[in-house]
């Protein structure tokens, strides 16, 4: 049978090529603009080729920051992934308990992020928060504003609460697509409870998980509101994330040429460890297929 | 236009960037891509291996600018030698 192609089709993407563009490609194209430029105001402008590049690359303090991102967004994958796949291995099949479940799961996701880091700062204070007040209590010497360990665990565990959710739901949305008679047939050869999960549950939600891991990823290495609003980036700069420092420099210092270059190395980091984990995921799925 | 402040160096990038695609696009209608594997780890078609060239010559550039002082075209001319390695044997 001959397959018809009808190259038409193409016209019905236009719409959604234009938007990307604006949204997407145009802005990246002016800051590659910007990085080989010293702006002084928007009509004085000189080219300096791969100055701020140079400076970027060899300044410590965003080595330090880079460092304190990679740091975080490995400890908030580290948690929520396993805890949400937990979660949702744990959440009723059917009857009114579902919807319950799902309503109470996604309201967290629901919240804007300023209003958590709101939330959370205020839950934190040991004066009126509840957390920062209880903690005290128990003689556990608390204080975001003043000890980077305890901004850092207020910072992750406020993410935990946050995004955990996504990942559950995700996972969830996977588990029910695994028809029962996988399950019956692991019944009958007397398959463990680790064996059901390793063999049929994580595999089947393997698609999902990389969705979930890859949007966890993004979303924490370029995290600025809620740590913003929680700490400030403090205590010293203890909480200062790599679009805190970009931000400093490009709205604060107005730095706009380096900001730029900080920007595309910032890009080309994420792009980098999003291409490697989705292709040794796929390949993996691949040959977990064959 | 003058919003995106743009330089002869950056817009011969990004008409090289373009052009590439043009080009990619007329070869894969001309003659489609088979997807192979080669020294690269894994198997790839024509645009996964412009791709992984395009991403390695940033960092190449990248890693040259942050390790050397040197001029930045032995790191160009190192970026060119890679995407004609990846794209015939990778």
């Amino acid at each position: 049978m001959n397959k018809i192609t009808n190259n038409k089709a193409w016209f019905l993407v236009l719409p959604v090529f234009f938007i990307v563009a604006i949204s997407a490609i145009i802005p990246l194209m002016t800051v590659v603009n910007y990085s080989v430029q010293d702006i002084l105001d928007p009509q004085t402008r000189y080219f300096v080729g791969t100055e701020w590049f140079k400076r970027i690359l060899t300044d410590y303090r965003l080595h330090e920051a880079l460092l304190r991102q990679i740091g975080y967004s490995l400890s908030v994958l580290l948690i929520e992934i396993p805890l949400g796949i937990g979660i949702a291995l744990t959440l009723p099949r059917k009857g009114w308990g579902v919807s319950a479940c799902m309503v109470l799961l996604a309201l967290p996701l629901l919240i804007p992020w300023n209003v958590v880091g709101t939330i959370w700062q205020i839950f934190g204070r040991a004066d009126i928060g509840l957390g920062g007040y209880f903690l005290n209590k128990i003689g556990i010497d608390y204080n975001y504003t003043q000890s980077s360990v305890a901004a850092w665990l207020t910072v992750l565990v406020m993410d935990v609460w946050h995004w955990t959710s996504l990942i559950v739901l995700l996972c969830y949305a996977g588990l029910r697509s695994i028809p029962d008679a996988y399950y019956q047939a692991a019944k009958i050869d007397g398959a463990s409870r680790w064996a059901v999960f390793r063999f049929i549950q994580l595999p089947k939600m393997q698609s999902v998980l990389v969705i979930g891991v890859l949007l966890r990823f993004m979303d924490s290495f370029m995290i600025y509101t809620e740590p913003f609003v929680l700490t400030g980036g403090g205590p010293g700069n203890a909480t200062t994330f790599l679009s805190q420092y970009l931000t400093r420099m490009a709205v604060g210092q107005f730095d706009i040429g380096p900001a730029a270059a900080f920007s595309l190395i910032y890009f080309l980091i994420i792009l980098l460890v999003c291409w490697v984990f989705y292709t040794v995921v796929m390949n993996a799925g691949q040959r977990g297929e064959q | 236009m003058s919003w995106m402040a743009w330089t002869p160096v950056t817009a011969i990038f990004f008409g090289c960037v373009a052009l590439m695609l043009l080009i990619m696009g007329l070869w894969q209608a001309a003659s489609p891509t088979i997807p192979r594997r080669g020294f690269l780890p894994l198997v790839t078609t024509r645009g996964d291996r412009l791709f992984i060239s395009l991403l390695g010559a940033a960092y190449i550039h990248l890693g040259w600018l942050a390790f050397t002082d040197a001029s930045i075209y032995y790191a160009s001319g190192i970026a060119v030698v890679w995407l004609l390695v990846v794209m015939r044997w990778g």
